[in-house]
């Protein structure tokens, strides 16, 4: 079932399976907690990629592929910006401006209804962030692998 | 000779912008003309307005809505500028 890995590096391969768990939970986290804390859409959807930049370094680009696929990046990409501009959308759907977070019916006050929307954006630019990173990463990086 | 020209203009340039320098605010200083126009209105009523703690987060997608979109778009749109220049057919 399991294809031959890439990198025969024992090292590599044990850290890897180690620690891109860790990475991608760390990831969610920050994308999560982007209007809490420290974070946001950007870092997080970088720390993704990063993640599954160091699973392809580890198990070669065909295995990478088979979770996520070059079709399936760009399809999430897309989905992420559209998130963003439907959220906006829907603002001028309720009567309001343009991404005016406030006018959309969820949460008690404008205030947290504001939150959810800040929180829909953050994730739309976390999808496309991760997999546009992801796609360039597939384009350039292993290239010559002849993969 | 150019050589010296190129050096002196250097200087030139650098005294001009150190003579600059010397009239911007301190940092930090609050009554600076940046940390007076909209920072107190970000500070003050970012949570009350957005509903997050974090007022970066609140500049970065609630006041800033649109330059964010644009942000997003501009990633999304050099994604897809590498995908068409180099990317070959997959086998």
């Amino acid at each position: 079932m399991k294809a031959a890995p890439v990198s025969n590096d024992i090292i590599l391969r044990t850290g890897a399976s180690i620690m891109v768990p860790v990475i991608l939970l760390w990831g969610l986290y920050v994308l999560i907690h982007g209007a809490i804390g420290p974070g946001g859409g950007f870092q997080a959807g970088v720390i993704l990629a990063a993640g599954f930049i160091l699973y392809t370094t580890a198990f070669g680009l065909k295995e990478a592929k088979k979770i996520l696929s070059v079709k399936l990046l760009m399809v999430i990409a897309s989905t992420g910006l559209f998130i963003y501009a439907g959220v906006g959308m829907l603002a001028i759907i309720f009567g309001g401006n343009f991404l005016e977070y406030g006018v959309i019916p969820i949460g008690r006050t404008p205030a947290e209804a504001s939150k959810y929307g800040i929180e829909m954006v953050e994730l739309g630019i976390g999808l496309t962030v991760m997999s546009i990173m992801l796609s360039i990463f597939y384009d350039i990086a292993l290239k010559e692998k002849g993969e | 000779m150019r050589r010296y020209l190129a050096i002196l203009s250097c200087i030139i340039f650098w005294a001009i912008l150190v003579y600059g320098v010397s009239d911007l605010p301190a940092l930090g200083d609050p009554e600076a003309p940046a940390n007076k126009h909209v920072a107190p209105r970000y500070v003050e009523g970012s949570y009350k307005e957005s509903g997050v703690p974090n007022i970066v987060t609140a500049i970065l997608a609630n006041y800033r809505g649109y330059d964010t979109l644009g942000e997003t778009t501009v990633i999304f749109t050099a994604g897809i500028t590498v995908m068409v220049l180099i990317r070959r057919k997959e086998k």
